[in-house]
């Protein structure tokens, strides 16, 4: 069996709010990601997705629990001992680029950090933004000048400038619109299909997720609640929440 | 459809169009820094030299704000003093903000215990009335303009530390500035190119409005004695020598007051319109 590129144990995170109670977001959450494999999270608002997402990109400091990236523990490590393995697309693509910035600033931030020349940085730009399906100009773009989609599309071809073991996608297409969604989750399921990427995908669209991913996570309260292949964990949910979840939806 | 009538609020922002009086104040300020710095050659007399035969003279075509005790052409005075006054404060607002926002950013960024001790360091600073503790200074480091300079500046930096923090508080959750981490950029780097651009607007708006705050307060010191000591030309300092002849010869008073009044209008004037430019809402309009 090979090593999974990401192995997540008994993973928990409290937030201590000023003058309030702790509160417990992520309770002891473990699974595994094997390499190429695309494995969804799914859960209602709130249920702690985004917090275990920012765990694994090291964006945050679990309160207990380990992460293992490619066999090797990070949970003492910091974002830049992580950022050459895993990547990140974030809800609203529009924050998610410096306004101050252009879009080729940003695509090419992390090739620049790496020791790349700026002038090759440029080219591989360039080329990054026709992979995703943008021509050349947007890279002196500003994130207000362009459309939401574009953006996202930016957004892949900043996570994919390093060519990472594992994408981490927290509601990548949740502000989209639906045609809008289609065509990026076509273009980021073709992408990872070329470069053997493993993903999280992270979303509270069931049919989304049932459609894109290997294999669904189910979350609820900090908890994973259910997990299986997709159509198993749809036609028959094993916990009352799952059922609720898909029920909702359909 | 048919298109709606602008409202009062967009007539109104329409008619005081930012752009125009922006660029206004900003050439009027200029015009002052120049005639700041290429004062010496300004003036028809020299500001220093003594004539006393020619002492409280009324203004008349020779001297158009007349003379001070001493015969020193006023308006020469007053160009010269202009360097002092402008220049002065420049440096006085350079200073704080500089300071303030690196402690602020310091702050936001690295919270916990030393933002906990510097926020209250500041508290203690902002606490203080700003002519006690410009008296406390000049007791200790006695008087003089740089020592106006040096108080004034311990009590006005905690402003500009408090912008710098909560801005800083808040970009640093941004998603943008997350994904500059996964960039893999260095702190410095962070804060350099992602996090000063984006909180640089509102401080630098805060520091063209104080730079006409700060030349009243640096002109009140002077007036008390605590600034520029004479025989230097400095418009507080020039006010406060002549104060005594007020009822005699009021036009020695009354140039560097116009002076203080006209260049503290023009720098806050100019702050309200970077203000109003800077606000996005006025940008996608123009
Ligand atoms: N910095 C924080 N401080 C305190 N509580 C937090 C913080 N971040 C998140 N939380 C809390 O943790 C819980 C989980 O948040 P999280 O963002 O992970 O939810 P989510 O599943 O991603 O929801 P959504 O689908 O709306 O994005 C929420 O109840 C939230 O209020
Ligand atoms: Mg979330």
């Amino acid at each position: 069996m090979t090593t999974p590129i990401l192995q997540v144990q008994n993973l928990k995170k409290i937030f201590t709010r000023n003058g309030q109670s702790d509160f417990l977001a992520v309770d002891g959450v473990s699974f595994d990601v094997a390499p190429g494999e695309c494995v969804g999270l799914i859960g209602e608002s709130g249920s702690g997705k985004s917090t275990v997402a920012n765990m694994i990109a090291r964006l945050l400091n679990p309160t207990g629990g380990q992460i293992f990236l490619d066999g090797e523990d990070v949970t003492k490590t910091d974002v830049r001992a992580v950022c050459r393995k895993v990547q990140m697309i974030f809800q609203s693509p529009q924050e998610s680029f410096d306004p101050r910035r252009t879009l080729g600033d940003g695509i090419g931030e992390s090739l620049l950090t790496a020791g790349e020349p700026a002038s090759e940085t440029a080219e591989e730009v360039a080329r990054l933004l026709e992979a995703v399906g943008l021509s050349s100009d947007f890279m002196c773009r500003y994130p207000h000048e362009v459309s939401g989609g574009q953006c996202q599309r930016a957004a892949i071809a900043r996570a994919l400038a390093i060519e990472p073991k594992l994408l981490l996608c927290d509601e990548a297409t949740s502000a989209l619109d639906v045609t809008v969604q289609a065509e990026i989750v076509s273009l980021l399921s073709h992408l990872m299909r070329g470069h053997g990427m493993a993903c999280l995908f992270i979303c509270h669209d069931i049919a989304l997720a049932q459609s894109f991913c290997d294999r669904i996570l189910v979350m609820y309260r900090g908890k994973i609640v259910e997990e299986g292949l997709p159509d198993e964990v749809i036609q028959s949910p094993k916990q009352e929440y799952t059922k609720m979840l898909i029920d909702s939806v359909l | 459809m048919a298109v709606p009538e602008p409202t009062v609020r967009e007539t109104v922002i329409r008619g005081s169009n930012g752009k125009t009086r922006l660029c206004f104040f900003g050439v009027m300020a200029a015009l002052l820094i120049v005639s700041a710095v290429f004062s010496e050659n300004l003036c028809p007399y020299d500001p220093y030299l003594q004539d006393l035969d020619a002492a409280l003279q009324q203004p008349s075509a020779a001297h158009i704000f007349g003379t001070d005790r001493y015969g020193r052409d006023m308006l020469s005075r007053v160009i010269v003093g202009s360097r002092t006054s402008i220049f002065s404060t420049f440096l006085l607002v350079a200073i704080i903000t500089t300071f303030g926002t690196a402690i602020g950013v310091f702050c936001g960024w690295a919270r916990g215990r030393a933002d906990n001790l510097l926020m209250r360091v500041s508290d203690l600073c902002l606490a203080f009335p700003g002519l006690v503790f410009a008296l406390a200074v000049a007791g200790v480091l006695g008087g003089g303009l740089s020592n106006a300079v040096i108080a004034l500046a311990m009590i006005s930096w905690p402003k500009y530390a408090r912008i710098a923090r909560s801005q800083t508080l808040s970009v640093r959750e941004t998603s943008y500035l997350k994904a500059a981490r996964l960039a893999g950029c260095s702190t410095s780097r962070l804060i350099l190119k992602h996090i000063l651009p984006n909180i640089a607007g509102p401080i630098l708006v805060t520091a063209t409005l104080d730079v006409g705050t700060m030349m009243m307060e640096l002109a009140g010191l002077s007036f008390l004695g605590l600034g520029a000591k004479p025989p230097t030309a400095e418009w507080g300092s020039m006010m406060s020598e002549t104060r005594g002849l007020l009822q005699t010869v009021p036009w020695a008073v009354f140039a560097p007051g116009i002076a203080i009044f006209i260049a503290v209008m023009v720098f806050n004037l100019l702050g309200d319109a970077v203000r109003d430019w800077m606000d996005p809402k006025m940008r996608v309009k123009s």
